[in-house]
């Protein structure tokens, strides 16, 4: 199968400092990849080559066959849904005027993106007579449910995420996330997500990279990377999740016994 | 109603209006200017700095400074569009006023502007580029609609500094509330200042509220409050600039006037005559002394009263002093040739500085002539108005008597004469055909070297209606009429502290009293 998303010896550099790189990284269509790393391994700059929003310094971006350097930054964007940290709702267009963003970029007319905002409303859960409020007037899930809804609205087919659930509470998290994987396999999207979360990488993602230091020092699917025999620096990792269920299995069966 | 009142009110549309008109044009044209300058520097760092230390430079010249420069550089580019183009503008007026305000007015438009396009929350910046905006897109839809809060309260700093700095285009010849304060300084008339002020005060404070509506609408979001502030701002310019509308008709003849009383009453007087003829005639009053000869020359103004000696000294540069009446003949040909003015004739009174001394004081120390004075001059205080200390004419006199005063002052000629009075100047720079040396006792001491030229009034009239039968025949009962007896009780009526009379009252009597009107018409 062809790949969605190609790195081909990409890296990234802040004048003479090489951050990232170089590596390369190929990405199937329909794949869930988290990259999972630590704060300042380089997984977010990784996310940001992807869309040009941190150009590589060498090396080669293809998206959908297609490298990303032979057109406008803003075209490739446009097809690409992204999530961000912060959300980054913009604080002064109501719901539905930021779900309508993309639509509106892409040239929808009115009644086409009026339905969608709909049906995007009902697609995160979201009851639809929010879509008048401003982002100031909701909690912290609903504002991350319209800035998932917002990356969706001009029917993308690779999603970024960065970090997306990060801010909220672990039961909200832990929902969202769920429901997110779930519209990943209906839509058939691609989806690219950042955390240093690395249950959250275990649950949603088909597929973890892990990054240390700028480089990937794994790469592999959830259960052959908590199969033994795993380098120490991705042990180290796997540890603590699993030392985590296993004490809570532990608790738990005694709550029973 | 106070009669100075009732005269206020009556002046109120004219120079309301034309203070509206003149805000509004430079605060649209200011806010044109520094919102794109505003992107481009919150875009470029390296532009920030100068265009943000230019606006600050703007900032510290005084307002009367700035106004007032703005005459000669236009002067000098008309001067320009003459020679390649063919063609000259007016550089008195409307034009410096706009340009010295619309300069004025941009460092808080320009410093809200850049704080608030760069004060945008970085992750809306972000999200916006995330999604697929241009540049253009993200400034219009996102950074811009964000900073407007920000950016409208430096509109409003800059609405409440341009109104109140309005006032000061008086001088250049613009009409706004400020003829209030710059004609009641000259004449003492309190009511008048404190009207002006009181009106300009009136006018920044409603726009400052309006605008405020505005900009706290745009931060809450709330769309009622954009629009009533919106709405308010266009009622109440519509409202400001309705006299203006109505009354389109262009005069016929501009009759303009430096800034003190006896100018006033003079030009009252030749405004008199021409509409005696029937003529439509304006004024423009409050002119500088420099200003006033060339606005005339450049056919800005129809016709004013100079005197010889200003003309002689500072307009042609001359330094010696052939006497009375070869300067007159003299200047009547230079200014002809030279400029194309014309000297009507003499109005029969001289006004020329004069040193003057409060009677009982020159008595007791014994002086009665300059020399006299300049041998105790270094234990003596000099109070002059603000410009003769740097005139030809103290230089002269500093060099045919080697005067050396022990300080020098210098005063509005209002406060000049209370220094005098008060004996906290010893000696002031008068003027011969005021009111007030003979009603407070003073003496003019005589100049025995002849330092000073003379300073016979003279009608001037300008190049291009120097051929104007009308106007020339309307001014000439004005030649050789007036005495300066009868010009000194004029001035005073005006100067004194108590039952002042306006301008135009004075004028009134002095025509009668001069013959120049039969007593039986009112």
């Amino acid at each position: 199968m062809a790949a969605m998303i190609e790195l081909k010896s990409v890296t990234k550099a802040y004048g003479a400092q090489r951050a990232v790189g170089p590596f390369d990284l190929s990405i199937a269509k329909a794949q869930f990849v988290a990259l999972l790393g630590g704060s300042g391994s380089g997984k977010t700059t990784t996310l940001k080559m992807i869309n040009g929003l941190a150009p590589a310094t060498s090396g080669e971006v293809l998206v959908e066959g297609r490298s990303i350097a032979e057109e406008p930054p803003w075209r490739v964007r446009r097809r690409i849904g992204y999530v961000f940290q912060e959300i980054g709702l913009f604080p002064h267009m109501s719901v539905a005027e930021n779900i309508a963003v993309g639509p509106r970029l892409a040239g929808w007319d009115v009644p086409r993106i009026a339905a969608r905002t709909t049906e995007l409303l009902d697609l995160v859960s979201l009851p639809r007579d929010i879509a008048a409020r401003l982002p100031a007037a909701l909690s912290g899930g609903q504002r991350q449910r319209v800035g998932v809804a917002r990356a969706l609205a001009a029917q993308p087919s690779i999603m970024l995420m960065d970090e997306p659930f990060g801010a909220l509470d672990p039961v909200t998290r832990d929902a969202l996330g769920a429901e997110y994987r779930a519209l990943h396999e209906r839509l058939g999207l691609t989806t690219v997500m950042v955390t240093h979360d690395v249950m959250e990488a275990l649950l949603l993602a088909d597929r973890i990279v892990i990054l240390e230091a700028g480089n990937i020092i794994a790469d592999g699917a959830p259960a052959q990377l908590l199969a033994p025999g795993q380098p120490d620096a991705v042990k180290a990792l796997m540890d603590t999740p699993r030392r985590q269920a296993q004490r809570v299995a532990a608790l738990a069966e005694s709550a029973h016994g | 109603m106070d009669e100075r009142l009732a005269d206020a009110f009556s002046r109120f549309p004219g120079y309301f209006s034309a203070h509206v008109l003149l805000s509004v044009c430079a605060l649209a044209l200011s806010f044109a200017i520094s919102l794109p300058l505003a992107v481009a520097a919150s875009r470029n760092a390296a532009i920030r700095w100068p265009v943000l230390l230019f606006a600050s430079l703007i900032q510290t010249i005084p307002g009367l400074a700035l106004l007032a420069l703005f005459y000669p550089l236009l002067l000098a580019i008309s001067a320009l569009t003459q020679a390649w183009f063919g063609f000259g503008f007016t550089a008195l007026g409307f034009k410096p006023a706009l340009c010295a305000l619309t300069l004025y007015a941009m460092l808080p438009i320009l410093r809200n502007g850049v704080t608030g396009i760069l004060g945008v929350d970085a992750a809306a910046v972000e999200a916006a580029r995330g999604m697929g905006m241009t540049d253009r897109q993200s400034l219009l839809r996102v950074e811009l609609p964000l900073a407007a809060p920000v950016i409208m309260a430096g509109v409003r700093t800059a609405a409440v500094w341009t109104i109140g700095a309005a006032t000061l285009a008086t001088p250049v010849g613009q009409t706004s509330l400020g003829n209030y304060i710059f004609s009641g300084l000259q004449t003492e008339n309190w009511v008048f200042v404190l009207f002006g002020c009181a009106a300009s005060a009136g006018l920044a404070l409603a726009a400052d509220q309006l605008l405020g509506l505005v900009e706290s609408g745009l931060a809450q979001r709330s769309p009622w409050r954009i629009w009533a502030g919106a709405i308010g701002l266009v009622v109440g310019i519509a409202a400001g600039l309705s006299p203006l509308l109505a009354s389109q008709t262009k005069p016929a003849y501009v009759v303009g006037a430096k800034n003190f009383s006896e100018q006033y009453i003079l030009a009252e007087m030749m405004a008199d005559q021409l509409q005696a003829k029937g003529a439509l005639v304006s004024r423009k009053e409050d002119l500088g002394s420099a200003t006033a000869y060339h606005a005339l020359a450049a056919g800005e103004i129809d016709a004013y009263v100079d005197y010889t000696g200003t003309l002689w000294t500072n307009v042609l540069k001359r330094k010696d002093n052939p006497g009375r009446l070869a300067v007159l003949q003299q200047l009547t040909a230079e200014l002809k040739k030279r400029d194309g003015v014309v000297i009507l004739g003499t109005v029969g009174f001289e006004n020329a500085y004069a040193l003057t001394m409060r009677a009982d004081r020159a008595k007791a120390l014994g002086i009665t002539d300059i020399s006299g004075l300049a041998a105790q001059a270094p234990n003596l205080t000099i109070g002059a108005d603000l410009e003769f200390l740097s005139r030809p004419e103290w230089a002269a006199l500093r060099g045919a008597y080697d005067i050396q005063f022990k300080h020098q002052t210098t005063y509005q000629p209002t406060f000049m004469y209370r220094a005098l009075a008060d004996g906290e100047a010893d000696v002031i720079s008068a003027f011969s055909s005021d009111g007030r040396i003979a009603a407070d006792h003073l003496i003019i001491l005589s100049d025995p070297k002849g330092a000073i030229p003379p300073y016979d009034a003279v009608i001037l009239i300008s190049p291009k209606r120097a051929g104007d039968q009308r106007l020339l025949a309307a001014l000439a009962p004005l030649v050789g009429r007036i005495p300066v007896s009868a010009m000194q009780q004029a001035n005073y009526t005006v100067d004194r502290d108590q039952n002042k009379a306006t301008p135009a009252q004075a004028a009134k009597a002095l025509e009668q009293k001069v013959g120049l009107r039969p007593a039986s018409r009112k």
